[in-house]
């Protein structure tokens, strides 16, 4: 494993942590774009980079997009 | 069951799966050794029975393509899911459009919402033009480098989403009016059907290839996969807008009835 390859795994392990730990959803809604990055990251460092776009665009923008959209809904909603 | 025998129950599970999973782990091939014969064949033939440099989307789109297609249709499913769900019910009501400004209007009364940054909306609108061309581009050069339509696609579907960062919901809705993306979605999954039936009814298989396959390496090569590319790009952009549209309609337009009892 090339000193890329580790980094981008040690990162994917400390987000995917930060993911679990913020308990607030729209904070936990950013650093699931920034998970959805680092793996990507990590796809590309092991020559993925088609498995590395999906993942940015998915995990990256459209998740945290859905949940952002949901979570001003239901915030309206409450109001 | 006391808590205490759950606790011993779940430990004791744990500590099996622990011990399965180090052995699993210790059966793995070394990292970066590859050991199936499927990958090294499809290297082996994929570009000279193709015509296409990127063995992904030689595998998605055509190899494996009936897999792509459900996929697709999950997406497709999933989207049509959404407009039912967030269908207007009959106790909403649209906020009132006559004379409705360019602002969001906020659904609750003698609220405005909290105004889009300037900074927000220079970067955004910068950022449209760039966007559309990188969508563009990965969107129709799967067949040469790492993408392809669905990439491309989303990436597409973000750039109206950074209109409406820039500009407001309403403008967004009249680049991409609801009819319109509903019928590229709709063309999209269809022409997917369409191409694979165009094999069949040519006199090979569902999904067989039935257009030249051009020159390797260049734009118009791979025959059907560039076709399904593209038009995987129109129906997952489509769609992503349409599931967008849906919830902002329902977070900035919808009055909720509770309210004006």
């Amino acid at each position: 494993m090339t000193a890329v390859q580790d980094v981008a795994l040690v990162l994917v392990a400390l987000v995917g942590t930060l993911v679990v730990l913020s308990r607030q959803p729209a904070r936990q809604a950013v650093m699931v774009s920034l998970y959805g990055l680092v793996l990507s990251v990590l796809f590309f460092a092991v020559a993925a980079p088609d498995v590395a776009l999906s993942s940015l665009v998915v995990g990256a923008v459209a998740l945290p997009l859905m949940i952002l959209l949901t979570l001003a809904k239901v915030r309206r909603s409450e109001e | 069951m006391s808590p205490r025998v759950r606790t011993v129950v779940l430990f004791a599970g744990l500590a099996g799966l622990a011990a399965l999973y180090l052995c699993a782990l210790h059966g793995l091939p070394g990292f970066g050794h590859y050991r199936g014969p499927y990958g090294d064949v499809i290297n082996a033939a994929g570009v000279a029975e193709r015509h296409v440099t990127d063995m992904v989307t030689a595998v998605n789109f055509d190899y494996r393509a009936l897999d792509t297609l459900g996929e697709e249709f999950i997406l497709f499913v999933s989207a049509a899911g959404v407009a039912v769900v967030l269908r207007r019910g009959r106790e909403e009501r649209e906020r009132e459009t006559a004379g409705g400004g360019e602002e969001d209007a906020d659904e609750a009364r003698g609220r405005r919402p909290p105004r889009t940054s300037d900074a927000v909306r220079m970067v955004s609108l910068l950022m449209v033009a760039p966007v559309v061309l990188l969508g563009i581009y990965i969107a129709a050069h799967g067949q040469l480098s790492p993408g392809g339509g669905f990439q491309g696609g989303v990436i597409l579907a973000t750039a109206l989403l950074l209109v409406y960062l820039a500009g407001s919901y309403r403008r967004m809705r009249r680049i991409g009016p609801v009819t319109l993306v509903e019928l590229a979605e709709a063309l999209g999954a269809g022409g997917f059907v369409l191409v694979g039936l165009a094999g069949v009814l040519s006199g090979a298989a569902f999904l067989a290839d039935v257009l030249p396959l051009g020159t390797t390496g260049t734009l118009l090569s791979g025959g059907t996969i560039t076709l399904i590319s593209a038009l995987i790009g129109l129906e997952v952009g489509a769609s992503v807008v349409l599931i967008a549209t849906e919830f902002l309609e329902q977070a900035l337009e919808i009055r909720g009835a509770e309210r004006h009892r």
